[in-house]
């Protein structure tokens, strides 16, 4: 399969460290680790420093200075996570992709909060309302206002006002889940395990308004 | 009511599938195996089931299974 990704300027980055065996030495004493530890931060530090100026364009008011900042920040905190869990690393990737995904994982994030900082998120469920209403014409648009009144009424009626408004924040307001998971003082993964649980809800909910499976 | 023009892909997100997907920490844990099979020609979401169907419904986790091809990419020509 041919990859979809784009490739952003990278002329800022520094060339990938080679590869790959030193990354044993992670897990010997002295020297040698303090020199594959040094290696692996500068790997982290490529990785993040990616992510933050492919990123950085929900960051506009932040320097390049402030920008690398966080790519620092979240190198250091990948290496943390690396280090803790090396036990995990099973070859099933290269060392290179898996180390990568932790620093891309805490800048994402970073970037993310950061970009929502001063950003009010809304926790009134009502804003559900402002779903989209499907314009009147063929006979298409009228299967879809039916459809999204049935989407509407379920998100009212047969969702936990919890699941509601995760669905609502993340699907409709866009709010990043790493934001909202801060803000209820939850995690990404029970968020979103709420999410899949709400849609669950609300396909029973469409499903029994009579729209089969496959509608949308 | 009358409200903004429908997003064709906004009852996908609304709604989901009935797909079997993984959650976040499990596609986590598989990215980077999945990213390189991806790269690689092979059949990832055979290898790994479920992580296709995760990444289209979580936004975050779609963003970094994004940016690791891209990072990986950019390996390949430096």
């Amino acid at each position: 399969m041919p990859s979809p990704h784009t490739n952003p300027d990278v002329s800022a980055l520094a060339p990938a460290p080679g590869l790959e065996e030193w990354h044993l030495d992670l897990h010997a004493q002295g020297a040698r680790r303090d020199e594959a530890v040094e290696r692996l931060h500068g790997l982290l530090l490529r990785a993040a420093r990616f992510e933050v100026f492919r990123r950085g364009g929900s960051l506009r008011r932040l320097t390049a200075a402030e920008l690398d900042e966080l790519a620092q920040d979240a190198a250091a905190d990948a290496a943390v996570s690396v280090l803790r869990r090396l036990g995990d690393f099973r070859g099933e990737s290269s060392f290179r992709t898996w180390a990568y995904k932790f620093a891309l994982l805490e800048a994402s994030v970073k970037v993310r909060r950061r970009a929502w900082r001063d950003r009010e998120v809304s926790l009134e469920p009502e804003h559900w309302e402002r779903l989209p209403h499907a314009g009147p014409g063929p006979e298409d648009d009228v299967e879809s206002a039916a459809l999204l009144e049935a989407v509407r009424d379920g998100i009212g009626t047969a969702l936990t006002p919890r699941q509601r408004l995760v669905l609502v924040s993340v699907v409709l307001e866009g709010v990043p889940i790493d934001v909202l998971a801060e803000r209820l003082g939850s995690n990404r993964n029970a968020l979103y395990k709420m999410l899949h649980d709400a849609r669950r809800r609300l396909r029973a909910h469409v499903a029994a308004a009579g729209f089969p499976e496959g509608s949308a | 009511m009358s409200g903004p023009d429908l997003d064709p892909t906004l009852l996908l997100r609304l709604l989901g599938s009935d797909d079997p997907e993984l959650d976040c920490d499990e596609c986590f844990e598989q990215l980077d195996r999945y990213v390189e099979l991806e790269l690689a020609g092979a059949p990832a979401d055979a290898l790994v089931p479920g992580l296709r169907a995760h990444l289209v419904g979580c936004p975050a986790c779609a963003e970094e299974h994004e940016s690791l091809g891209a990072l990986l990419d950019v390996d390949s020509v430096t």
